[in-house]
């Protein structure tokens, strides 16, 4: 991480301000002003604004004074990279804090237990739609995975020449495909078939597949490749065929990376509303069978709910900020796990 | 040849086919989503004119569209790039080590919530706090034609949706450019140091430079996501199909990926295939980013920057 060369900081014995300098001004003006915009009745939202300027001025002016013009630009330009940072952490605390405070009025019970079938305002709940999404998911994971880990495996350990460049590159590309167009694919494919009127819950999984595979592939690539050679050298001098190295000691190596990066990849695919939008269609009951009709699932539940309420409005919308809150605590337990995995195991995740 | 070599090769050849046949296969996925495209948005192309949504041609349907498109993903560009440079020399360079970490964990997070969830944040706190900075923006600065007014009350304007673009292509971006950042030669970094210069300016003439191209490829991959990013367009926006470029009315452009997802539920016969059409040219268009994104990176690291 921040492994960047030590500088030494001027201090109060050398000609410059004293340590923690930075921290001090900004913790002196947030106070200052912040009594200031209580006595004003300004908001917390102008609050912060100000302080933000006023540190900025404060360090320069202090600093300028003291140190000199070069070192007040870096002070600056610290201050200013600092609260940047905060500028574009503040939207995921106010996100989350939103998400979970609205969503706490509807998630109970009834919400996590029951369908919308026959709900016309109050109640209801999203279990059909967490029961489609866990099923969509999950058929698209099994198919991604055994893919995914082919193709890594054919990139690290077989490919070579034009064929192998020609994977990669369009690994890259298909990296960059949009939900929505991944969601049109799986469509164009079904509709061939079976007509334009089609929706069925495995029309999603593929397109959710077209959206894993290729994070699969480059997690998995990853891996392999950190598996040292020696441990595949140390296996073929004992007359190993490189299939069995590959299954018997490469892969175990690698296990629990690939595992952290398929997780990383569920969690991806787990909220993708577009995609599911044009293939699944919606339904208000539950339908655990992907091979028939329309299946309900979170995101779209999400969508439908807060796009389009019913009267009164403020039954559908909460069900939308439950529906959002329990979608969150899915991806998080993921996010989490595979992290934990990853630390549990010692995996190096770059992505 | 013994029974156990013929065993052992037929299962070598068994296994490095099966590896082929699944590196093979995406790219037949690929060419599938492209032929499976095409051929349902074929219709669209070759149907007269009059049969079409609004009765003139398909570049007339498209344009608008591919209009609000890119001037959604611009601003969304323009807020995140800067933004992302700053988180990431901020995980990089600046951060005390432990919370460097930590930082990292952040940023990641962002990545991972789900687009339909900044889209109904976007519309229930961003829009309603965006109101008053819109409305300043009409009253002082209307004679620029980006706040032309008059200023949306609901907060559902460009302006937000492109800030909230910008929020989720942060962390691409940031991500890249962490990535090289944290790469940046010890020696070159110290060397500077050596010479007395403030560590702002060991960055920005040491570790901006390495890491200018990286930052280039990592805003392309960026815009690429910003393009096709549907839902929280589609939550966000009222669109009604005008082309301005006024950023904080409440008239606005709708973008290929949200008008696909808002008209398609509801569309059968050829606008379906007008839609897929649609579909096809916002492929192209991402496509194209991406291979120029990769075409940087690419050239990055043979020249050995890595």
């Amino acid at each position: 991480m921040a492994d960047s060369a030590v500088s030494i900081p001027l201090g109060e014995g050398n000609g410059g301000l004293p340590p923690r300098a930075n921290l001090t001004v900004g913790a002196f003006v947030a106070i200052a002003s912040g009594a200031l915009s209580f006595t004003l009745g300004l908001g917390p939202f102008v609050w912060l604004s100000i302080t933000g300027f006023l540190s900025l001025v404060a360090i320069s002016a202090w600093s300028l004074a003291v140190e000199g013009r070069r070192r007040a630009r870096d002070r600056v330009m610290t201050v200013l990279v600092f609260e940047v940072f905060a500028l574009a952490m503040a939207p995921l605390a106010s996100l989350i804090y939103t998400v979970v405070s609205e969503g706490l009025a509807r998630f109970d019970g009834e919400f996590l237990t029951s369908s919308m079938r026959g709900i016309l305002a109050d109640g209801g709940g999203a279990f059909h739609a967490a029961a489609g999404t866990f099923v969509i998911t999950a058929v698209a994971t099994l198919g991604a995975v055994p893919v995914g880990v082919l193709a890594a495996i054919y990139l690290v350990e077989y490919g070579n020449g034009r064929l192998k460049r020609a994977i990669t590159f369009f690994v890259d590309v298909m990296m960059g495909i949009p939900s929505i167009v991944a969601g049109l694919f799986a469509f164009a494919l079904f509709a061939l078939f079976f007509g334009p009127g089609i929706r069925l819950g495995v029309m999603g999984s593929v397109a959710l597949m077209v959206l894993m595979i290729p994070i699969v592939i480059r997690a998995t690539e990853e891996m392999l490749r950190v598996v040292p050679d020696s441990l595949r050298e140390a296996s073929y001098a004992l007359g190993v065929p490189k299939w069995l190295t590959i299954l018997k000691v490469v892969l175990p190596t690698a296990l629990a990376g690939i595992v952290t990066g398929v997780m990383l990849a569920i969690a991806r695919v787990i909220g993708e509303t577009a995609p599911l939008l044009i293939t699944t269609g919606s339904i208000d009951s539950t339908n655990l069978n992907p091979f028939d009709g329309r299946m309900a699932n979170l995101p779209v539940f999400v969508y439908q709910e807060y796009k389009f309420p019913g009267v009164p409005p403020e039954a559908y919308i909460e069900r939308a900020w439950a529906g959002a809150l329990l979608l969150i605590v899915m991806v998080m337990a993921l996010f989490l796990t595979a992290r934990l995995i990853a630390r549990r195991y010692g995996v190096e995740i770059r992505r | 040849m013994s029974g156990t070599n013929g065993y052992r090769r037929l299962g070598d050849r068994a296994f490095a086919g099966l590896a082929t046949g699944a590196g093979v296969l995406i790219l037949i996925v690929l060419a599938g989503v492209a032929a499976f495209l095409i051929s349902e948005a074929a219709p669209a192309f070759v149907a007269p004119a009059s049969d079409l949504p609004d009765g003139e041609s398909l570049a007339r349907y498209v344009w608008p569209l591919v209009f609000g498109t890119v001037l959604s993903a611009t601003i969304a560009i323009l807020i995140a790039v800067p933004m992302a440079i700053a988180v990431a020399l901020f995980t990089s360079h600046l951060a005390p080590r432990p919370i460097a970490l930590s930082v990292s964990y952040l940023t990641d997070l962002l990545a991972a919530i789900p687009s339909i969830i900044y889209g109904i944040w976007g519309i229930a706190v961003l829009g309603p706090a965006s109101v008053p900075a819109t409305q300043w923006l009409a009253d002082h600065l209307g004679f620029i034609p980006l706040f032309e007014g008059p200023a949306s009350t609901t907060g559902r304007t460009m302006l937000v949706a492109g800030m909230v673009l910008a929020l989720m292509i942060l962390p691409i971006i940031s991500a890249v450019a962490r990535e090289v950042f944290s790469q940046t030669p010890k020696g070159l970094q110290e060397s500077a140091l050596a010479l007395g210069a403030t560590r702002w300016e060991m960055i920005r003439m040491v570790v901006l430079p390495f890491g200018r191209s990286a930052v280039v490829a990592g805003s392309m991959l960026g815009l690429g996501r910003a393009l096709g990013e549907t839902m929280a367009v589609t939550i966000i926006l009222s669109v009604s199909g005008v082309i301005t470029f006024d950023l904080i009315s409440s008239e606005n452009p709708s973008t290929i990926a949200a008008n696909i997802a808002l008209q398609f539920p509801e569309s059968s016969g050829l606008d379906l295939n007008v839609l897929i059409a649609t579909g096809l040219v916002l492929f192209a268009i991402t496509l194209a980013v991406n291979i120029a994104a990769r075409t940087v990176i690419g050239r990055r690291e043979a020249a050995g920057g890595r």
